[in-house]
């Protein structure tokens, strides 16, 4: 892991702050910074836009600079599995440079800019998306089979992750909590009775996003998908966790009747993967949509509820997430009954 | 007995309030949390209303489900537990006489609260799942 600054917490002084970022764009590409802004969005990461020499880099780096937090991969990992990703032909944004110890702003990288956007409801919604939003679904198909090819023996040590594990994991957050929630154990009896098979696809684990969703995916009016995003939760694990994770309900900003984010229907998007040389195991992937649901849900209920009620953040909107656990239970009803 | 006003007409005063006066002169983070603070105040409106009668509901099917004679002293939480601990050691399940009846009703009982335009509400009350009953 890449040793923190020795005094992390100047770096939010925004004056220090644009000073570092300054020395590495003077020293990598030979130009002052200009137009620093934060982008919004990315509670668990921080993303800084700036221009340089012309053109415009987004640097992301965890919150403030301190090191990673349990789950999150460290940045040079992260950097170098972008790496791979676009020399498999994956559309990710472009690693510029990775930040050293010597820089001082803590876990960091650059990227090069792209243009596109990521807020669900106007891609699901805005009038210019119309013409690229029916392909989506195979885009998106089409792009983890690809990415779920990649040769993971070249890459750096990864965390591994499967289906046990993670139900394990989740029931273990919502027994903590001691607050009972019936479907919720339903859905943890069920889960547990219909795990998928060490290995739903013949080749066995592979290199897995981890958070392949509506949010991190990049939409232009255009070209539709541009970009996959928010690579901090990249694992090997079962490939057909992201075939379920962007069908979780929660994910569908209320276009319930098209189960790929949204904007498809899961025939298409599995037939682009197949497509592509990827290997459906369409049970395993249900799995993975009711795992993912019944997460999100843990999330919600025992997580945000957590961080509210002991004062980590006391914040209206993160008390109110709490409460948006109920919809992850009619959701688990529904599809428990095979209704959904 | 507490004093009048209701608490219901005081929480309507201040979502009044937060309307009319005061979020049409925030912008930004600010505006944003001032609409998240208005959601907020109708679960609370909401659940005033709802959930004493939703409770009862709730109380008496639990008794039913767990064998607890409709006297005995017993309260939600505790009946709640057991009832979970019967679903994960798989001794009940959606097989068991009352038990999807029960869970579909505290669901609906629940979003009715939280988020009654929840699409995935909204299309479980299309296919005329039961609401949870109010006694």
């Amino acid at each position: 892991m890449t040793q923190t600054s020795e005094k992390p917490s100047r770096a939010t002084d925004s004056e220090i702050f644009e000073a570092r970022i300054d020395a590495i764009c003077r020293a990598q590409y030979g130009a002052p910074v200009s137009h620093l802004k934060r982008l919004s969005g990315g509670a668990s990461q921080e993303s800084w836009q700036y221009i340089c020499d012309g053109r415009a880099y987004v640097l992301r780096r965890n919150p403030r600079g301190q090191n990673t937090s349990s789950n999150a991969l460290p940045k040079a990992t992260e950097a170098a599995v972008l790496e791979a990703a676009a020399a498999a032909g994956i559309a990710v944004p472009r690693v510029s440079y990775i930040c050293a110890p010597s820089d001082e702003i803590g876990e960091a990288y650059v990227m090069e800019f792209i243009e596109g956007e990521t807020i669900a409801r106007k891609i699901l919604r805005d009038g210019e998306f119309d013409a690229v939003r029916p392909n989506l679904a195979r885009q998106c198909g089409a792009l983890l089979a690809r990415l779920h090819q990649i040769d993971v023996s070249a890459l750096p040590e990864l965390p591994y992750s499967d289906a046990a594990g993670e139900l394990e994991k989740y029931t273990g957050f919502l027994r903590q909590h001691k607050q009972p929630h019936p479907v919720f154990e339903l859905a943890i009896k069920w889960l547990s009775d219909n795990l998928p098979p060490e290995k739903s696809c013949a080749r066995g684990p592979a290199l897995v996003h981890g958070d392949f969703r509506n949010g991190n995916i990049m939409v232009s009016p255009e070209d539709g998908l541009v970009a996959l995003l928010d690579w901090e939760l990249t694992h090997i694990g079962d490939p057909m966790e992201d075939l379920g994770w962007p069908c979780v309900p929660s994910w569908r900003f209320g276009q319930h009747d098209l189960p790929v984010g949204g904007f498809g229907q899961r025939a298409e998007f599995y037939d682009a993967y197949r497509g592509e040389g990827g290997e459906v195991d369409e049970a395993s992937a249900r799995f993975w949509e009711i795992l993912g649901t019944l997460k999100w849900g843990i999330m919600c209920a025992v997580l945000m509820s957590a961080t509210f009620e002991s004062g980590a953040d006391p914040s209206v909107e993160r008390g109110s997430i709490g409460r948006r656990s109920s919809e992850t239970e009619i959701d688990l009803l529904r599809m428990l009954l095979e209704q959904d | 007995m507490q004093d009048r006003p209701a608490a219901e007409d005081l929480l309507a005063a201040v979502r009044r309030f937060l309307t009319d006066t005061a979020m049409p002169q925030l912008q930004g983070h600010a505006a944003f949390n001032a609409r998240v603070a208005g959601n907020v105040l109708d679960i609370l409106t909401r659940e005033l209303d709802l959930a004493p009668g939703f409770q009862k509901a709730e109380l008496a099917r639990l008794k039913t489900l767990l064998n607890v004679t409709p006297e005995a002293e017993a309260d939600l939480l505790s009946l709640n537990r057991q009832l979970c601990d019967k679903i994960a050691s798989g001794e009940m399940d959606l097989t068991t006489p009352g038990l999807q009846d029960h869970l579909i009703k505290i669901t609906m009982g629940k979003l009715a609260i939280d988020q009654p335009k929840y699409q995935g509400y909204n299309t479980a009350q299309a296919k005329d799942w039961p609401e949870q009953e109010s006694k």
